[in-house]
C-alpha cells in the first residue's frame, strides 16, 4: 500500500530521507486521534481534565479511568491508547516508589518526567519494540511548587502553563491561551477546563463523561478527583455557556 | 559507641572512642567533635578530623570504627554527587541522612558506625539526624554520640535551649565537648567545629591548650566560669 512514508515507516530504526522517524510520528497520530485531555497550571496547583466518549450503554459509569495517581503529590492523565498509557503510568509509579525508598522524600516533578521521558524514548530506539501510543500529562506539586508536564511518544518531556492533546487540542489550546492562569485558582480553573472540553467536543449526539482531577492547596497538595459538587456545578455552568453562545449564533 | 578493649594493646581495631555533638540554632547547625583516635590504649591520632563533608551543605560526624565510617562517608559522597547531577539542585539534609541510614541499615551485620548527619537546606533550614548502630535515623534539635557523650547527657539537657544564636550554640558545643573530653579516656585532643548556614560553611579549631579546665580539675582556690 502506498502511504505517507512508504518504505521508511516499517521500523522505528529507519530514518526517512527528510529526517523523520515515521513510527514515532504514527504513534503521535494515535494520540492526536484520541479524545481530548487538557491540563492547566494555576497559581495554587494544577487541574487535569479528560473527555471520555461513552462507547456503550453497557459500560459502568466512571470505569475505564484515564487519570491515575502516581504518588500522593503526582497525578497523570493519559491521552491516546489507554493500555499503553497504563504501562507508562505504572512505570511512573515504580520510579516514584523507588525514589522515595532510596532518598526518603517524594520524587520531584522534573526528575520524574525526565525519567519517564527516557523510558518512553527507549521504545523509539529498537526494531523489536513499538513506540508507546500515549501522551502523559503529569501534574505535580512538590517542594518547588505546582508544575504541569507533557511526555509524548517520542520521549520528549516539556513543561507547560497549560496544554491540550487529542482531537480537540487546537481549539482547546486557543481557549487556554485566552485564560490568565497565573492569577487563577484551581477552583476557577476546574470550571474553565470543563467549559473548554464541552466547547471543543464535536461528536454530535455521542454521550461523553468527564474525568477531572486536581492537586492544589485546597486538596491538601494531594492529587485527587475534583469533589462531585464542584464538578456538577462546573458542568452546569459549561452547558449554560454553550447554550448562550448557541443562541448568539 | 566505641569499642575499646581495656588491654594495653596496639593491635585492636582503630576505633573512635569519641565525643561528637551537633546542634541546630536559629539559621543553621553547628557540628563539634574531639580529635582522638585510639587503638586500644594507643592514641593513633591526637588531631584527627571526625567532621567529614558529604556535600557542600551537609556534613557528618563519625564515631565507632574509623574504617567503617570512612567507607560509609565515601559511598554516600558518591551517591549524593549522582543524585545532585540528576536533580540539578542541592540535596536536602533529610535525603542525605536517608542515604547514610540506608548504608548503615543494609550492612548492619558488618558495620560498627554511629553517625550524626547535619546540614542546612533552603526548604527546612538547619537539621540534625542521628543514625545509630542498627540504622535507626532519628531527627532531633540536637544530638550527641560516641563514648564521651554519656558523660554529658545531664549537662546538655540542662543547658540546651531552643532558638539559640550562632554564638550561643557554638559556646554550648565547646562547653559540652570540654566536659566529655575531661571525663572520657577515649576522647581528647582539640575541639573542631563546623558551622553550616545559608551563608556557607565555616570551620573552626580550638587547640587543646586553649580548652579551659573544668571544675573537677582545679584546686580549691581556682575558679573558672
Amino acid at each position: 500500500m502506498s502511504g505517507i512514508g512508504t518504505g521508511y515507516d516499517l521500523s522505528a530504526t529507519t530514518y526517512s530521507p527528510d529526517g523523520k522517524i515515521f513510527q514515532t510520528e504514527y504513534a503521535q497520530k494515535a494520540v492526536d486521534n484520541s479524545s481530548t485531555v487538557l491540563g492547566l497550571r494555576c497559581k495554587d496547583g494544577v487541574v487535569l481534565a479528560s473527555e471520555k466518549l461513552v462507547l456503550s450503554k453497557l459500560l459502568v459509569e466512571g470505569s475505564n479511568r484515564r487519570i491515575h495517581n502516581i504518588d500522593r503529590h503526582v497525578g497523570v492523565a493519559v491521552a491516546g491508547l489507554a493500555p499503553d498509557g497504563r504501562m507508562v503510568a505504572n512505570r511512573a509509579w515504580d520510579e516514584a516508589a523507588s525514589y522515595k525508598r532510596v532518598y526518603g522524600e517524594p520524587i520531584p516533578g522534573h526528575v520524574l518526567c525526565e525519567r519517564l521521558g527516557s523510558y518512553v524514548h527507549m521504545f523509539n530506539l529498537y526494531w523489536s519494540l513499538r513506540p508507546y501510543g500515549a501522551t502523559m500529562l503529569v501534574a505535580v506539586y512538590d517542594k518547588n511548587g505546582p508544575a504541569l508536564y507533557a511526555v509524548d511518544p517520542s520521549g520528549s518531556s516539556m513543561r507547560y502553563f497549560g496544554t491540550a492533546v487529542g482531537k480537540g487540542r487546537q481549539a482547546a489550546k486557543n481557549e487556554i491561551e485566552k485564560l490568565k492562569l497565573a492569577d487563577m485558582s484551581c477552583r476557577e480553573a476546574v470550571a474553565e477546563a470543563v467549559k473548554i472540553l464541552h466547547k471543543v467536543n464535536d461528536e454530535e449526539g455521542k454521550k461523553f463523561e468527564l474525568e477531572v482531577s486536581w492537586i492544589c492547596d485546597e486538596s491538601g497538595k494531594q492529587h485527587q478527583r475534583v469533589p462531585a459538587d464542584l464538578l456538577a456545578e462546573a458542568e452546569r455552568q459549561a452547558k449554560a455557556a454553550l447554550e448562550d453562545s448557541d443562541m448568539d449564533d | 559507641m566505641g569499642v575499646d578493649t581495656m588491654m594495653a594493646s596496639t593491635s585492636g581495631p582503630v576505633s573512635m572512642g569519641t565525643s561528637i555533638i551537633a546542634v541546630t540554632f536559629d539559621g543553621g547547625v553547628i557540628l563539634g567533635a574531639d580529635s582522638r583516635t585510639s587503638t586500644g590504649n594507643y592514641v593513633a591520632n591526637r588531631v584527627s578530623d571526625k567532621i567529614t563533608s558529604l556535600c557542600d551543605n551537609v556534613y557528618t560526624l563519625r564515631s565507632g570504627s574509623a574504617a567503617d565510617t570512612q567507607a560509609i562517608a565515601s559511598y554516600v559522597q558518591h551517591f549524593i554527587a549522582q543524585h545532585q547531577a540528576e536533580e540539578g539542585d542541592q540535596i536536602s539534609v533529610k535525603t542525605a541522612a536517608s542515604l547514610v541510614k540506608m548504608m548503615a541499615y543494609n550492612n548492619k551485620d558488618a558495620l560498627q558506625a554511629g553517625l550524626i548527619v547535619a546540614g542546612y537546606d533552603k526548604h527546612a533550614g538547619g537539621q540534625v539526624y542521628s543514625i545509630s548502630l542498627g540504622g535507626t535515623m532519628t531527627p532531633a534539635p540536637f544530638a550527641m554520640s560516641g563514648s564521651g557523650s554519656t558523660y554529658i547527657y545531664g549537662f546538655c539537657d540542662k543547658h540546651w535551649r531552643d532558638g539559640m544564636t550562632q554564638q550561643q550554640a557554638h559556646d554550648f558545643v565547646c562547653r559540652a565537648l570540654r566536659y566529655a573530653m575531661t571525663w572520657d579516656a577515649s576522647s581528647g585532643g582539640c575541639i573542631r567545629t563546623v558551622t553550616i548556614s545559608a551563608s556557607g560553611v565555616k570551620r573552626e579549631f580550638l587547640p587543646g591548650s586553649e580548652i579551659p579546665p573544668t571544675y573537677g580539675e582545679l584546686g580549691r582556690d581556682r575558679v573558672v566560669a
